[in-house]
This record gives C-alpha cells, structure tokens and sequence, in this order.
C-alpha cells in the first residue's frame, strides 16, 4: 500500500517538475516549447531522474554490486557493438559494407552476438579449459579463483557438486544448446516449408487436410504439448538418454513446425496469386520450376526472419524443458539444467555476489542469444517493411 | 449477408470440434506408450497376475476406441480417473483417502493457477495497453526506442531467467517479497496476493511486454489510416481523434491481442510455478510428467488446452462483435 | 484589389526517405480568391497532394515545410500553434479525400461525421446540423435524402459516399475546399454525377475550391483557372480557357497532345477471313455466380478488338476464358478455326504459346528477383528452345524492338524500372513466345498518360510490323479511340453492343454505349455544362442507368 502511495507521489511530482520546466522555456520563447505537451515534458523529467538514480546507484551505494555489473555490461557490450560496426563499415567486400552503414546500433550488437555464439559454439573443445564431463577432485569450488575464499585459478567460475568445472560447461552449453536448437529449427523449416509450399501452390484438398491438421495441432499450447510427448519418449528412451534428446529435437521440430507451415503457407499464398505467377502458369511450366524458381525467391525475407524467431522460439522451448528436467539429459551440459542446479546459489548474494550470479549467467546466456537474434530479426522486417513504402 | 449469430454459432461449433479432435490427440499421444498404464504403474518386476489385474479394474482389457470414449465420458462428468502416485501412496500407506482421484487434486491447483494467472492479468493489461498505446502515439521519440528495447529482451529472455533476476533483487537482496510462493487454503486474500506477487510480476514482464508490442502496432497501423487523417483535418482535439475515431476501431485488435496473450500466460505459468514452488497446475503437471502420472497428465494437457482454445475463441467472437460491418450488415 | 484567400510564396516540402531529406515541393507560389476555382494538375510524384495538404497547414508523417509561408485571410499557418490550425480546419477551410470509403471512420454513421464538425466548432447544435446535413444531401442529389444519412459508410456505394464527403465538407460553409482526386476511383458514368454535384455546390455557396486531379478533361470542368505542375515545379498557371487553347509550355502542349492520338482505320476485313480468335457463346461462373451469359465475338488478324465496360462488367474475365484460366461452363475458344482445350493445363505448348498476356499492374507481372534478362529469356529458351548465346542475342533484338536499350537494361531488376519501362518489358515478355494473339489487359490505366500514349503507340508500331492481333480490354475510351479497329461493349457480364469503332462512335447507339460514351469527359470546359442539359438534371449516373 505505502509503495503505490510513493509511486503516486513520484508521478505526481515529475508532472509538478515537468510542468515548471515547461513554463521556464516558455519564457525564453521559441516554438519547441509552446506546442510542448505535458506529457512530453513528463517524459524529459521522468528520464532525468531515471539517469540520476542510476548515476546515484552506480557511484554512491556501495552494496548495488549487480546493477554496477549490469551498467558495465550494457556500457561495454554497447562500446563493442560501436566498435563492430565502425568494423563492418571499413572492412570486407562493397555489399557488407553498405549494410554495416544504415545499420541500427542495436542490429550490429545483434549480429556480433551471435557471431561470439557461434564461434565459442564450433570451437568450444578449443577454447573450454576442462572437457565437460570432467570430473575434478575439487567439489563446490567458489567463482573467482581467489583461494583465500574457496576458489582455485585453475577454475575461474568454481566447480559444481560433484567436481565439474563451470566455466568449461557454461562454454559447452553454447555448443549444445544452441546446437541442438539450430538443428530443431533447420528440421522444423525443412518439414513444414516444403508443406506450406506445397499447400499454397497446389490448393485443394491437400491444402485442406493439412491446414486442418495443423489446425488442431495449434490448438494444444506449444510447450503443454512438448512436455505430453516427452513424457511419453521418456518411457520409449527407458534408460538411454541420449535417446530421448534426439526425441525432443524430433518433438520440437513436429511442434514447430506447424508454425512454419503456417508462414510458408501465407507467404507462398500472397506470392501464387501474383499475375507473374499466372505468366509463368500460362506459359506451361512445371510445379518444381514453379516452388524453386518464382516462388522462393520472392519468400526468402520473410522465411529468413521467420527462422530467426523460430530459433529463438525453440531454443527457449529447448531450454524451458531443461530447466523443468526433462529436456537434454546430462552428462551433455546445457544451460536449462544449469540454470535448475545452479538456482539455490542465489541466496548467497549478499556474501557473494560472484557465486549467486552463476545461476544469472547461464540464463543471461540465453536470454543474450536471443536478444542478439531478435534484434537482427527486427532490423531485418523493419528494412523490408520501410522498402515497401 | 450472413448474420452475426450464424457466425458467432459457427465459430462454437469449430471450437467444440477442434476441442473434440484435440482430446482424440492427446488419447493417442498417450496410447502410444510402450506397454500400457498397468506396466507403467507396477514397474518391471511385477507378475502377470498383478498386471492383469490392474488391467482389468482400469479397463485396460477393451478395445481403445470404447476406452476413449469411456474416458471423454467420465471427464465430461468431472471424473478424470485416478491418479497413479497418489494410487501407489495409498497402498503404500493402507490409506483409501478422496485425494486419489485426478479431479480432486487439480481442483484446489486449478483455483491457484487462476488466481495467479488473475493478478498478472490485472496487472499487465492496464499497464501494457497504455504503454502501448503511448508508444504509439510518440513513435519514432526516444521513449518508442527505450521501449522497443526493453521489450524486445524481455520477449527474448526466459521466464527463469526474469524469476531469478526479480528473486535476486526483490526477494534476496532487498527482501521485499518472499521468494516461495507456499499458499495455504486459510490465507487472507492479502497474504495470497503478497505471496502470488513475485510470481505474477515475472508474467507481467513477460505479457506485458509482447502486449504492448502488438498494442503498439496495432494502433500505429490504425492511425494510418485515412480516416484518422480525415479526423484530424476536420480540426478535432487529439483527445477526440484518439477516444471517438481510434479507439471504436481498435477495439478488435486490442481485444485480440488480450486474448493472445492470456493465452501465452498459460505456457508461461508452468516454468513460472516451478521457479517459485507455486502449487498451481502448472507444477503439478510438470511433476507428473517427471513421474510418468498419465491420468494426471492427460487430464491437465486437456485443461490446458480447452483454456487455450477457450480464449482463441473469445477473442474471435468478441472481435466479430465489434465489428460494425458485421453488427450493421446492408 | 483586395486580398486574396490563400496566398502561398515560395514553398518548399520535403520528404524523409532513407534518412535523407529529399525536395517534394521546390519554391511554389499560389494565389486564391474568394470563390475562386483552382485546379492543380500534374502527373504522379508532381507534388499535387502534398501542395493540397499544405495548403491547410498539414504535412503527412515523414514530410515537413522547409521554407516559404502559407497564409489563409491573412493568417500565416507554417508556425503556426496547433490550436490555431484546429481552430480553422474543418470549419473555414475543409477537405475532401481520394478515397471516400476509407475515409469515413467504418464506426459511426454518416451524419454523426457530418455533424460532428459543426458541433465540435460551434457553429451549429446537433439538430440544426443533422437538418442542415440532410439539405445538403438534396441538394448533392443523393437518393433517400432523408435517411441516407442514418446509414454506416459500408452500406452506401462510393459515388454516394463522395457526394456526402462533400456534404461533409460543406458542414461549417468553409471558405476554402481541397479537393484531392474526388472522382479518380469512380466508373465513369458515376464519376459525371459527383463533378456535376460539387460543380453545383461550389458554386451556389460561393466557396473558394482547390481541386486536385490528374484528368485534363475532369479539371477543364471544374476549374477556373489551372495551375499545371511537374515533379513539385510549377509549369504555368492561365485561365482554364487559354490554358486549353494556347498553353505555351512544352510540357503543357505534349499533355494536350495525348489525347489526339488516334491511328489511320484499317481496310475492312475479308469476307472470308477466319478469326484468328473466336469466342463462341461463352457462359462463365465464379462458384454460384455466374458472371457471364452468353458472349460471342471474333478477332481478325492484324486488328485489335477492344473491350470495354465498367469495373464488375467481366471484361477481365472473358480474358480468364480465352486464356484457360477459368473454364467456361458452356461454349467454346476456338484458335484459328479449332476448338481450344478449356483449362489452360490441358493445352499444348504451342497453343499456349500463341495466346499471350500483357496485365495491368507491371509490378505484380514481373519477378522482382528476376533480371530483366531472365524474365525476357524464359519464353525464349521455354518455347523457341534458344540457350546461351543465341537466347541472349534474342532478347536483345526483344530489348530494341520495345526501345530500350539492351546493354543497360538486360542485368536490371524490375525495381530499378521506371512503371513504363516495366510495361514494356511485360511487352517483351509476351513478344518472346512470337504469338499471333496477345491480350492487354487495362495495360495503360496505371500509367500517367504521357507515358501511356508511348505504350500506346509501340503496341500499334508492334501490330503494323508483326501482323499482331489484340485484344484491348479496358474502361478508358480513349484508349479505345488510340488503337481499336473493333469494339465489343460489355455490361453486367452480357455484350450490349459490338462493331466497327467508326460505326460505334456514332449514332445511333444503344442507349448504354451511349452513356458510357457521353460520360467520357472531353476538354471542352463547356462538355458539363452541354451534357447537364441534354440529359436534364434528374437524368444523369445511377438515374440513368437504372432507367434501362
């Protein structure tokens, strides 16, 4: 009760301040603040104070370690980001170039992101310390490789219960979480593309099943449907787990890809009724020079920014049944399941920040990714979208 | 012209027969188990006389097209059969208490999933259809770019991710709120929304977000339209553009994406539950789906799915009433 | 001399694309009086638009005034505050837009948008507006005055919709009305009746209008004076009569030159001649409806038929037929005396490839992924079976023959072509296949006229050098006058009248082909006028028609 009174009161006084600083540009004249709204100076006000608490919080509260974090991080991903597209704009062949230069700043972050992702995935036997199945003598070692608090250079982020070094496991997430979502998604594109496809230039009744199909499949919420069936391929897999990771990517996919049909049905569609598609009907051609010829040409935008929210899509899936237990099965190591063991550390961040931010790190590596990936998607549909006009 | 009533009595019987084909789905789904219930209940070691037996009282024995509709029956009834752990706790502890049955556990879970799922909503919706509205209507200013930022990562981060991030700073740190969600039957309503409230800020983050991203484009594209120009030109107060022209034309769209997104919140609320040890549905189901409890699963996947259909079709009637070519046909 | 309405000096727009402020309106000045007529015309991308928004102190999103002043009776509205500019529009100085049926708000009945206005300005209370409305609507000659009104835009068809925009405009007795493309989406036996409306209101209330069009003949009704433009440059401005007699720019004169176009007739045609193409009895239905009933009608080689009748007509769809899109449920296309496979799937690929299609929308007829190239080579390498070098000499011979040139043009993408060069390019395209038979579908009616007229004239240079025949379907009669030899004129899916185009275009006519021809706006500023008085009031669009 006492915290929406505070909020109130807040609001309040911004307006109050919002208003005064209006009324004392007014009297320096000028346009710009006579058709000033309120709300807009609202706005100026509400942002100023924002910056003066962070700038409060950065520099005077010694005990706000995580929002000093949080600060340096944005400020130096955003130096990168700067710096990648400075980059871009010098380096490489004409066409990338052009690109780098109309893009957005949040875009080059983006596609700098998963550029990281992508290497530490490929190369993560080289650049992780320790394999990710090793087991070390040395249990529940503390981050920070200090060895007056519990920790140990050899392993900068500790080890987990049962002698596992984390930061080795963190980097061999990437690979398998990532991995596995990649490869999700490709199988979903494959399956239900070809079938969207197939149902918007053929029509008729196959057009009809499918569709209807796919209908009823939407109707069961994504992830409530994933759990039914994993729960069943968990009693298929019985005791192999490998197996019932290569169930789930099957699992995913099939779910997946209706949403996929959904899309390359409606794109396809808008495309077939085109009159160039009728010239080409006309002519006499085939269906193949049809789909791979006019069709997909035209479909590769939307179906490309299409593939970046399904990976996204899939990968949160992915990682939501790990989190929940029964997704990739250990020994691979994987972000959901870290996330799930990693998670009582939280309590201790008060004595140590670095050890409850393990938990963080894990689920901030995922939710980076998909940030990264959406950004680039967004940038994507925005530039096809401002084309149009 | 068709009549609005013909329309609104079509979209039931689709969702009546989506709802039908989707409880067929899901029996399949869980026939296609290896073995069947009894195995599954009494493990590898148990002899063929006991199987036999269990086969025989759950009706194992009759054919799967008859066990279906035996099992639609019953659900029909509120009679989800019984639940295979509590079963094995009851004979374990000798005990034959009410709770065995499937129904009688989902009940109390049920009201608690709601309740959260009420307060997110209660939240979120306001607040996200005016920051979608504002960002709207400033589009392009600093406050749409923050805006498209934040949302953006709160779309793409994971629901535990955002549960870890608010129990840190809400519940360890600056112990505001408790971070388990533990909620008794004897509670007053304001210790249930203390104890729901970290829960149901994470859904709100998550909701809020993608609502006031479809809210945003939605009435962006709304006032595009020439006739919101044709307002402004016949010099009316924004105030009136926006009250008597947008909003009777946005109100299809914002309604449907209300219903999108309550929608969402039913896949949401199960990671969310787990996180903080909420006893909703949610985290009954992912219980039983770790302990392989199929009547359990069965009966929550249906729920799930009739809540989602449910909406889906809410959010297509009421954008059909709002409507006026249809409330006004030629 | 007193002051004028609107007085603009020296006005510059500019518009934001790919974060650069480009010039849309470069320096124009602009003089109105009271009760004065003004008619801004020019052909797209002119600035015509913007020039009408701004003379009401509006800019679209994306668009701002980067120099120059706006006065209306003495008030300057560039810097103006924003209370000051709602305190005039709708009330002294109103608008009327392109599109009736998108701008009135789909939620509320068309006299709660007429009153509004009136209501909101204080001039009038409800009651006296809705009376007032109703008047309005008498006197625009709507039909069901009384409880028109009480309907929601949906219910009421475009021509009537427009009427009561300008009823709406009229709401508050403004002193100044823009105009912008009133009449461009309508048919043209209705677009008469909505000129004839506002000429009239216009004139009774003595109000000053700007109206905006890019229809020489449409402006010459209406317009005092002309104003013409060109890619935001003023070209000159005269009284409507002098700028009709004795333009004296070039531009001017090459806009009044296209309508003269008109190609020497064609010797008769051989008594024993067999039609190239012949629609026998042709009955054609959409599902349930059937949209045409009974069509026959022959096309002789080396000739072009044109086809002509309102949108709903089914001129398009007798095209469906002959291509094979949508088998006729009875009849027959025969192709050089034989009888063509109904369904297109079921034709041979030389009977295809004599029947070829040139569309309306060269944007949507051309791959946007493809070259131009490409799109010319297919038929070339599908039909002809031409591959590499041989295929490339020939669409550079296409390229020559449609005058573009080949070394510029043969690596483009559409989207770099200007909307005639893309015509001309879906020309080549059917060329390629080397048919006897083409259909042009609308092909010019996207187009500015300047730039139809030249489509116009390669389609008859093509025809003269290749014994080409079309079929020209299309709304415009004066495509039909530029190259037709025959005219078949369609309404309601049947064949009202057909035969020689001299024969056609005089009397006696059926009584449809009549109006369809009488409607046609000619530039003559008296052509209104006339006609008003031939017909008689009552006797004008709809009325007309529903009398046959």
């Amino acid at each position: 009760m006492t915290m929406l009174v505070w909020i109130v009161g807040c609001v309040a006084a911004l307006i109050g301040a919002g208003w005064v600083f209006r009324f004392i540009g007014r009297l320096t004249g000028g346009t710009v603040f006579r058709d000033m709204e309120i709300a807009t100076a609202f706005g100026y006000m509400l942002a100023l104070a924002s910056v003066g608490l962070g700038v409060w919080l950065f520099f005077f509260v010694e005990a706000a370690v995580f929002f000093r974090w949080a600060v340096q991080g944005f400020i130096g991903f955003a130096i990168a980001a700067f710096l990648f597209r400075l980059l871009g704009r010098h380096l490489g062949p004409n066409s990338t170039r052009r690109l780098f230069r109309q893009m957005p700043l949040t875009a080059s972050f983006g596609i700098m992101i998963v550029l990281i992702y992508a290497i530490l995935a490929i190369f993560a036997g080289a650049i992780a310390p320790h394999g990710q199945e090793e087991v070390f003598a040395q249990v529940n070692l503390l981050p920070g490789g200090n060895v007056a608090m519990g920790g140990d250079p050899a392993f900068p982020l500790g080890t987990d219960q049962i002698g596992r070094d984390l930061l080795s496991r963190l980097i061999y997430g990437a690979q398998n979480t990532v991995g596995i979502a990649f490869a999700t998604t490709v199988i979903a594109f494959l399956l239900g593309g070809t079938l969207g496809f197939l149902a918007a230039t053929l029509g008729g009744w196959l057009d009809q099943l499918l569709s209807r199909m796919v209908d009823v499949l939407m109707a069961i919420p994504s992830l409530i449907f994933a759990l039914l069936l994993m729960t069943i391929a968990s009693a298929w897999a019985g005791s192999q787990q490998q197996l019932l990771t290569v169930y789930m990517i099957l699992i995913i996919a099939v779910i997946d890809s209706t949403r996929v049909y959904r899309l390359a049905r409606a794109v396809g569609g808008n495309i077939v009724v085109m009159d160039y598609i009728e010239a080409a009907k006309l002519r006499g051609e085939g269906l193949l020079y049809l789909i791979f010829k006019e069709i997909l040409p035209n479909a590769m935008a939307p179906l490309l920014a299409e593939f970046g929210l399904r990976f996204c899509f899939v990968f949160l899936t992915i990682a939501s049944l790990s989190f929940l237990g029964v997704g990739i099965q250990p020994p691979l190591a994987d972000w959901g399941t870290m996330v799930r063991d990693l998670s009582q550390f939280i309590n201790f961040a008060a004595f140590s920040p670095l050890t409850a931010a393990l938990p963080l790190m894990a689920a901030g590596a995922i939710a980076l990714l998909t940030v990264a990936v959406n950004f680039v998607v967004d940038w994507m549909l925005q530039k096809s979208s401002g084309l149009k006009e | 012209m068709v009549s609005v009533t013909r329309i609104v009595l079509q979209r039931l019987v689709l969702g009546l027969l989506t709802l039908f084909v989707v409880s067929i789905v899901i029996f399949i789904a869980v026939n296609m188990l290896p073995g069947d219930f009894a195995q599954a209940i009494l493990g590898q070691g148990a002899t063929p006389e006991a199987v036999e037996a269990i086969r025989r009282d759950l009706g194992l024995d009759q054919p799967p097209v008859i066990r279906y509709f035996q099992w639609l029956g019953r659900a029909l009834q509120g009679d989800l059969g019984s639940s295979f752990a509590q079963a094995n706790f009851a004979n374990f502890t000798g005990t034959e208490s009410g709770a065995t049955t499937v129904a009688a556990q989902i009940a109390p879970r049920f009201a608690n999933t709601m309740f959260l799922a009420g307060v997110t909503a209660a939240i979120a919706v306001p607040v996200s259809l005016v920051l979608g509205i504002l960002a709207a209507l400033y589009r392009n200013s600093a406050f749409d770019r923050v805006a498209n930022i934040f949302t953006l990562s709160s779309i793409s981060s994971p629901e535990f991710f955002l549960a870890y991030v608010l129990i840190l700073f809400l519940a360890v740190l600056n112990p505001l709120l408790p971070s388990l969600s533990n909620i008794y039957s004897d509670m007053t309503l304001g210790q249930r929304v203390e104890r729901t409230l970290l829960p149901a800020l994470t859904l709100t983050l998550v909701v809020t977000a993608h609502m006031m991203r479809m809210t945003r484009a939605a009435i962006i594209n709304l006032l595009a339209s020439p006739y919101i120009e044709m307002a402004r030109l016949k010099g009316l107060s924004p105030l009136r553009v926006i009250v008597h022209h947008a909003l009777p034309n946005a109100l299809a769209p914002i309604i449907n994406v209300i219903a999108l997104n309550l929608a969402y919140l039913i896949t949401g609320v199960v990671v969310v539950e787990v996180v903080f040890v909420y006893p909703g549905i949610g985290q009954l189901f992912v219980d039983a789906v770790k302990i392989r409890d199929i009547p359990m699963v069965q009966a929550c996947c249906l729920i799930f799915a009739a809540a989602y259909i449910l909406l889906n079709f809410s959010a297509d009637i009421l954008s059909i009433l709002s409507n006026p070519r249809l409330r006004h046909p030629k | 001399m007193t002051q004028p309405l609107l007085k603009i000096r020296g006005l510059k727009i500019e518009g934001r694309s790919d974060e650069t402020w480009t010039p849309i309106i470069n320096g124009i000045d602009l003089d109105l009086n009271r009760g004065d007529v003004l008619g801004l015309i020019g052909e797209s991308g002119a600035g015509k638009s913007t020039l009408g928004l701004a003379a009401m102190g509006f800019t679209r999103d994306g668009c701002r005034i980067s120099a120059g002043s706006v006065e209306f009776d003495g008030i300057e509205l560039v810097n103006a505050s924003a209370a000051v500019k709602r305190a005039l529009l709708g009330k002294r100085i109103a608008y009327v837009a392109q599109s009736a049926a998108a701008s009135f708000n789909p939620a509320h009945r068309l006299i709660d948008q007429h009153t509004e206005g009136p209501v909101q300005h204080g001039v009038m209370s409800r009651a006296e507006s809705e009376a007032d409305g109703i008047e309005l609507y008498r006197k625009l000659r709507l039909p069901n005055a009384d409880d028109i009104g009480f309907r929601y835009p949906h219910q009421v068809s475009g021509g009537q919709l427009q009427r009561a925009m300008t009823a709406m405009a009229m709401s508050c007795r403004p002193d100044l009305i823009i105009f912008d493309e009133p009449t461009t989406a309508l048919d043209v036996t209705t677009q008469i009746e909505v000129l004839a409306a506002i000429r009239d209101i216009v004139q009774q209330f003595d109000t000053a209008a700007v109206y905006i069009t890019h229809d020489l003949a449409v402006v010459a009704q209406m317009a005092d004076r002309i104003k013409v433009l060109l890619q935001g440059d003023e070209v000159e401005e005269a009284d409507t009569r002098t700028m009709l007699s004795a333009p004296t720019e070039e531009y001017t004169k090459s806009l009044w030159a296209v309508r003269r176009f008109q190609r020497p007739a064609k010797p008769a045609i051989p008594a024993d001649a067999t039609p190239v193409v012949s629609v026998r009895g042709i009955t054609a239905a959409y599902a349930a409806t059937t949209v045409l009933h009974d069509i026959s009608f022959d096309m002789y080689a080396g000739r072009t038929v044109a086809v002509v009748g309102e949108s709903g007509s089914g001129k398009s769809t007798v095209a469906r037929c002959i291509t094979g899109l949508l088998p006729p449920k009875s009849g027959a296309i025969e192709f050089m005396g034989t009888a063509l496979p109904a369904d297109y799937r079921k034709r041979s690929k030389d009977q295809l490839r004599q029947i070829q299609m040139i569309y309306q929308m060269a944007d949507t007829a051309l791959n946007p992924r493809k070259t131009i190239g490409q799109i010319i080579g297919r038929p070339v390498e599908f039909y002809l079976g031409l591959k590499g070098a041989k295929r490339r000499a020939r669409v550079e011979d296409l390229l020559n023959l449609i005058e573009l040139e080949p070394k510029i043009y043969f690596d483009r993408l559409p989207s770099e072509l200007s909307g005639g060069q893309k015509q001309r390019i879906g020309i080549a395209r059917a060329l390629a296949a080397e048919p006897q038979f083409i259909i042009c579908d609308e092909v010019t009616s996207a187009l500015d006229q300047l730039v139809a007229e030249g489509i116009l004239k390669l389609l008859a240079r093509l025809q003269d050098e290749l014994g080409l025949t079309y079929m020209v379907i299309t709304h415009d009669l004066a495509t039909v006058r530029a190259i037709a030899d025959e005219m078949v004129v369609m309404k309601d899916g049947r064949v009202v009248e057909q035969g020689g185009k001299e024969q056609m275009f005089a009397p006696p006519h059926h009584p449809y082909t009549d109006l369809l021809l009488s409607s046609v706006p000619e530039m003559d500023p008296d052509w209104l006028t006339c006609l008003l008085e031939e017909r008689g009031v009552d006797n004008i669009g709809d009325a007309a028609v529903g009398k046959m």
